[in-house]
């Protein structure tokens, strides 16, 4: 389908659905998701009040699926939407929105905003309107099967690094072994020690698990888009490589959009459910110790808080694993004081960090969550997701904190009991 | 027509309607809602959901103290027209002849104190209206309308009740005219949340459940 401002408008009619509807009817423009939202405490500009990102939509439904609404525009009292207003709305639903979601936390009538933005994001993208910058992720996706444009064999030399560094074999292609990992682009190149971390772990634990070559990548672009077609693509891919290898467990990374995607965008953009299981790697790491397969040692002393990652936690439902092994590996673990559903974002999701454009924006919202960090007099923050370390350490670094970012993967196979500490 | 005969229209004809047009306009908004049909889930869930809905339904309804400030003088108006509306004695009365059976109703000056904590709660929420910056930018007339017919049929309702304005039979015909007045503009306008709220909130509640989130 090409893209053109028909389509845009065409694509938002089909999209709303029984649930938007409802929102429409029950949204009293009491202006409350204003301030669940970084963009408007952080900024005090109310046009960044979530709802108004949607605007487009609100109209697009009360003229074809509302009795009122058909009278209104019949006589005039309702305007069309123009290609004015979906350009318009770009800024709004793409360059100053994370789709973090806590403003649906936040609705006294309960409207799920972000579901509305996922679709106002489609119907831009319909439209011809997606920003560049993840249009051009999209193509290195479809291109390379990674994010940022690396090609397996750059995660192969990754793979032949922590196997010499571990001394245990990494598998690539193995069919019919327990669990498919897939990577974000991040692990790939700047958090690779993961690879190393995550060997060493389902090495204790006795799990089977391989790489794919044909999908070792969980990232989706098309997600971010608003661009089902896209991310149906890239599913596809997985989906492929794990009938093919017979893998009846699927790990999303330390990733919240690529979880987020393959766990609960996945097969409804494919329309069918998936052959196989799909964990988030925390959700893996929380099984295996529940089992007793994995045995630590020691704890982390540091001062240290978690960062919920919006897709994982308040979208994907991911919140108790991570306290669970929080709990096995640190003694002196803090809450931050709005965590799980309710944690505020870090700003750099729903692919603000890709886009040009919304540097300054994201900057300024951090310091919320710089706000957050430092009421807690921590030393570390631990997080489960590529995107979120990323923008907590550009944030730390811009605003002179001093504080350490970390994986908590990582921090689990930090505290791994080796053959050695038996002695 | 005189004051006894718009009384006799307001109670008789006028009454019935706008309950018809009340009752047939929120069916209609509600079948509007649920003829857009839900997506089929296709990802593995960790929940019916079910449980998650219903709960979200009544949860949404406690105040979220991050937000103290913007909803208390809501919630006051909300709760007091809600008591005025089902324990003031007259009231309790009609619907008791409408339906059969109805509860007792609450002495005068017990309603009369919602009545008063009513008028100033919405009229706090107009002011909140103008001067909250993100409540500002979403208002257009429908919603200041919207305020008016709510906000009517409380304070006409206290000016007859306490001989107020002139002529208690016109008063007590205003008031209930005004009420007649909320009742049509309920289906064609924001106020239809007073039906449609349970569904957001149970979609929402149920989306979330079933991915295991607890909201």
């Amino acid at each position: 389908m090409s893209a053109s401002f028909e389509n845009g408008i065409n694509t938002l009619k089909t999209l709303i659905d029984a649930p938007i509807a409802a929102y429409f009817s029950s949204c009293t423009n009491c202006g409350i998701c204003a301030q669940a939202c970084i963009f408007y405490t952080e900024t005090d500009d109310p046009k960044y009040t979530p709802i108004r990102r949607v605007e487009p939509m609100k109209r697009i439904w009360e003229q074809n699926y509302t009795l009122v609404g058909k009278l209104k525009k019949l006589v005039g009292l309702s305007r069309e939407v123009t290609e004015q207003d979906l350009q318009n709305t770009v800024e709004l639903a793409f360059e100053s929105c994370t789709t973090c979601g806590r403003c649906t936390m936040m609705c006294p009538q309960g409207n799920d905003i972000v579901y509305m933005i996922r679709r106002m994001r489609e119907g831009l993208t319909a439209a011809g309107l997606a920003p560049k910058e993840l249009q051009e992720a999209a193509v290195r996706t479809a291109d390379t099967g990674s994010v940022m444009g690396f090609p397996m064999k750059t995660l192969q030399a990754q793979v032949n690094a922590a196997e010499k560094e571990t001394g245990i074999k990494i598998h690539v292609d193995e069919p019919n072994v327990e669990y498919m990992l897939l990577l974000s682009s991040a692990e790939v190149m700047q958090f690779n020690e993961i690879i190393a971390a995550l060997a060493q772990i389902f090495d204790q634990a006795g799990v089977t698990w391989t790489l794919s070559s044909k999908a070792h990548e969980a990232g989706n672009p098309g997600m971010h888009m608003g661009a089902s077609e896209i991310e149906g693509e890239f599913i596809q891919r997985i989906v492929d490589a794990a009938q093919e290898l017979n893998i009846k467990n699927v790990i999303s990374p330390e990733c919240g959009h690529a979880y987020y995607a393959i766990r609960w965008e996945g097969p409804n953009v494919l329309k069918r459910p998936y052959p196989f299981k799909v964990w988030h790697i925390i959700e893996v790491l929380d099984k295996l110790r529940a089992e007793g397969r994995i045995k630590t040692t020691g704890c982390e002393t540091e001062r240290l808080t978690f960062h919920d990652p919006c897709q994982a936690a308040r979208r994907g439902g991911v919140n108790v694993p991570q306290r669970n092994l929080l709990n096995m590996v640190t003694c002196n673990f803090i809450e931050m004081n709005d965590r799980m559903a309710c944690n505020w974002c870090c700003g750099g999701g729903g692919g603000m960090n890709t886009i040009e454009k919304a540097e300054p924006l994201m900057q300024k919202v951090f310091h919320r969550k710089r706000r957050q960090i430092e009421e807690l007099d921590v030393t570390t923050v631990v997080t489960m997701c590529a995107t979120c370390r990323n923008t907590l350490e550009e944030g730390i670094e811009a605003n002179n904190m001093n504080i350490e970012v970390l994986g908590l993967t990582e921090v689990v196979a930090n505290h791994l009991l080796k053959e050695k500490d038996n002695d | 027509m005189n004051e006894i005969e718009l009384l006799n229209w307001a109670r008789g004809p006028g009454l019935t309607y706008a309950t018809i047009i009340m009752v047939v306009g929120l069916t209609l908004r509600v079948f509007e809602i649920l003829m857009l049909g839900r997506p089929h889930e296709y990802a593995e869930t960790r929940s019916s959901g079910v449980e998650d809905g219903i709960k979200m339904v009544f949860k949404r309804s406690l105040p979220e103290p991050r937000n103290w400030k913007r909803i208390t003088a809501s919630y006051i108006f909300h709760v007091g027209i809600l008591i005025v509306l089902l324990f003031f004695i007259p009231h309790t009365q009609l619907f008791r002849d409408v339906f059969g059976w109805f509860w007792n109703g609450w002495p005068n000056y017990i309603i009369d104190f919602f009545t008063v904590l009513s008028i100033a709660a919405m009229l706090y929420t107009l002011v909140q209206r103008f001067t909250d910056p993100a409540r500002r930018i979403l208002s257009h007339m429908s919603d200041y309308l919207a305020w008016l017919v709510t906000f009517l049929p409380l304070v006409t309702g206290y000016m007859a009740f306490h001989r107020l304005g002139g002529d208690y039979t016109t008063m007590l015909a205003v008031h209930i005219l005004s009420v007649e007045l909320l009742m049509v503009a309920l289906p064609f306008s924001k106020l239809t949340h007073t039906v449609t709220f349970v569904m957001s909130r149970w979609y929402t509640g149920s989306n979330l459940g079933r991915r295991g989130i607890k909201s």
